[in-house]
């Protein structure tokens, strides 16, 4: 099924500016495995089991070209198995997926990536005794010197080298990783690791980028640099589709929320509406998703919804370590309210 | 003791022939474990297939010594493919269990009985080094010490370690040798860059085996025999020993390791012998003394790695986040 739909997309209109584009992501109705305006990949049917669970039982699913797609659902809803299937690193049982028309069955991911279609791993992979250098290197694309035949001779390959090399400078300041670059990528840390791995992915000058896990370890000082490259990616033209836990991260990047579980689309839509979605909120987000420990507001109104919610010990003299003069410190002055047992 | 004759000899290590073809092989293993991270344990079954490439096809033959030569090197390219096409998919310890496997199984076929009029069986083959010696440019005469045919395989054998070298390090600082390393560190990383793992893993295997089958033909030219007996597992594990003494993912490192290697062997050799012969160790006969300078080796390996674990020439850098 591979009929293009609704054909007027880019192309024939004038330039678009991807990140003020407000033009409507889905086809026609919002629901689980709805059809996109403009689709970069399309998966059908695609299935994976391991003995006997199935991992991955995706009926329909489409990725928005140039938006940012996140991907969301609880451990083990098969959402890195969707990973590897649609990369190439692991076969499905059945299915159809692919990428800007071409399919993608029996691709190996070496291809899949020189479509233009490139991943990061959920655990991090960097090449530990490359310099940091030598690891953006690695992901330029077309250097002649990679072929044996012309590998003995510098005059074939010093020039297009020198181009990857600055194309690596330019990536490597943006991440802020200029400092190191001559260090070997063993010695960062593994927030480093994660932005090195993906500005090698970005080496590639990839249509797709599919991180893995982008913040998992990242320091939270760094994490703001890192949702503005990621949402610069868009700018550039590229389309991201990222596995991602942290909600807040979610929320304030994506254009467009899928979430699996067990291995199905449950739902997908907008962040806001996704976040509503009764079934999302059951399967992953739990009651109280909506509110942000990171800061003490945060703490504080979660404190003030659960002495209102009757199921929650908070507020009563039950509460112990969680009560909230406990976990709000001295700062805070509201007093516990006795609780009435019914 | 005569400390004069035992260095002299020891120094006359330095530069055999057979020293030049433990280089030669070391570097090819080099190719596959230091820079690729290939687990070849068959590196003797790569010699023994270019040293018997070459002696069957001029002996059965009668081929020019060049057509030989290139017989052994394209048995070896061949003998690589085969070992590479089923494992090089799988993970790193299946090609060492075939590896070493393949290379018992050539070992075994040469000794077969019913190929003794091809491959001389156990008693292996001999008188075939004639289209060699006759291009010898050097007249008859003493050069260094040596006459002139040995003269002539030492700079063969060391002209071909020092050109393969070149090669070797031209090979490693191109982004082609870029991909091997990073193949070595994270295959499924680099797949996921867009380059083709596979065709690197198995030109790296086919480099490395030629290197091997060129070493085999250094250490059997002198010899003027090819015996099954030189080819057996220990072989490999010298060369590990050569590549691990000077320092794993370098050009000079297996060259120097070789070196080190038969120096150390002739120098514990001629101290074992001469105190032996002076009566000074009585608990110990020349037998065993034989013996006893492997267990130094290993020993001296031990030191090494405790000491010294990226070898001689390697970088200490590389070493302290593995």
């Amino acid at each position: 099924m591979s009929e293009q739909l609704n054909v007027p997309t880019q192309g024939n209109t004038e330039k678009i500016d991807y990140m003020t584009d407000s033009r409507p992501i889905a086809a026609g109705e919002t629901a689980p495995g709805c059809k996109k305006r403009d689709p970069i990949v399309v998966a059908e049917n695609v299935t994976r089991s391991f003995g006997g669970i199935n991992a991955v039982d995706v009926e329909y699913l489409e990725i928005p070209r140039h938006k940012i797609t996140a991907l969301i659902g609880p451990n083990g809803a098969g959402k890195t198995t969707l990973f590897n299937l649609l990369t190439g690193f692991d076969m499905p049982n059945s299915g159809k997926w692919q990428f800007e028309g071409n399919s993608l069955a029996g691709v190996s991911p070496y291809k899949v990536a020189r479509m233009g279609m490139v991943r990061t791993f959920q655990l991090t992979k960097v090449m530990g005794k490359l310099t940091v250098m030598e690891n953006m290197r690695l992901g330029g694309s077309e250097q002649p010197g990679e072929r044996l035949s012309k590998a003995l001779f510098k005059g074939l390959w010093g020039g297009r080298e020198k181009e990857i090399t600055a194309q690596a400078n330019v990536l490597l300041e943006k991440f802020k990783l200029d400092a190191k670059k001559d260090d070997y990528a063993a010695s960062l840390s593994g927030g480093q690791r994660k932005l090195l791995e993906m500005a090698r992915s970005l080496m590639v000058r990839p249509k797709l980028v599919m991180l893995d896990e982008p913040m998992a370890g990242v320091n939270p000082a760094l994490t703001q640099s890192l949702l503005d490259h990621i949402k610069n990616l868009k700018a550039e033209g590229m389309t991201v589709l990222f596995v991602e836990h942290d909600m807040n991260m979610v929320r304030h990047i994506a254009d467009w929320v899928v979430v699996m579980a067990e291995g199905k689309i449950v739902a997908e839509g907008p962040p806001v509406d996704v976040m509503k979605n009764p079934a999302v909120i059951d399967a992953y987000l739990g009651a109280h998703h909506d509110v942000d420990l990171g800061d003490a507001e945060g703490i504080k109104e979660l404190a003030a919804e659960l002495v209102a919610d009757e199921e929650s010990i908070v507020g009563t003299e039950d509460a112990g370590i969680i009560a909230i003069d406990v976990v709000a410190g001295e700062s805070d002055e509201t007093e516990p309210r006795k609780k009435e047992t019914e | 003791m005569d400390f004069g004759f035992i260095f002299s000899s020891a120094a006359g290590e330095l530069f055999s022939p057979t020293t030049a073809a433990y280089a030669l092989a070391a570097l090819g293993l080099a190719v596959h474990f230091g820079y690729s991270g290939l687990l070849n344990f068959g590196q003797a079954g790569f010699m023994a297939v270019g040293a018997y490439g070459f002696a069957v096809s001029t002996l059965s033959f009668g081929v020019p010594f060049f057509i030989g030569l290139l017989i052994a090197v394209v048995c070896s390219a061949i003998f690589a493919l085969l070992l590479g096409i089923p494992t090089l998919r799988l993970r790193a310890d299946y090609l060492a269990i075939v590896t070493i496997a393949a290379a018992e199984i050539v070992r075994y076929i040469v000794t077969t009985n019913q190929l003794t009029s091809v491959t001389g069986s156990a008693n292996g083959l001999a008188a075939f080094e004639g289209g060699f010696y006759s291009m010898n440019p050097f007249p008859e005469g003493s050069y260094l010490g040596m006459n002139n045919r040995d003269f002539f395989i030492r700079v063969v054998g060391w002209g071909l370690v020092i050109v393969c070298c070149v090669l070797v390090w031209l090979l490693m600082r191109s982004p082609w040798g870029r991909v091997l390393k990073g193949i070595r560190e994270d295959e499924n990383a680099v797949r996921s860059l867009g380059k083709n793992v596979y065709a690197y893993k198995m030109q790296a295997l086919v480099i490395g085996g030629v290197l091997g089958a060129l070493a085999g033909m250094i250490f059997t030219l002198p010899r003027g025999a090819v015996q099954p007996a030189n080819y057996g597992t220990e072989l490999t594990f010298f060369l590990y020993t050569c590549l691990l003494l000077g320092g794993l993912g370098t050009v000079l490192g297996p060259v120097v390791g070789a070196m080190i290697f038969w120096v150390v062997l002739s120098l514990t050799q001629g101290i074992l012998y001469g105190l032996i012969e002076s009566g000074a160790v009585t608990w110990l006969n020349t037998v065993q003394a034989g013996q006893l300078r492997y267990i130094l080796v290993g020993v001296a390996l031990m030191l090494l790695m405790i000491f010294r674990p990226q070898g001689v020439f390697g970088n200490k850098k590389e070493l302290a986040f593995a």
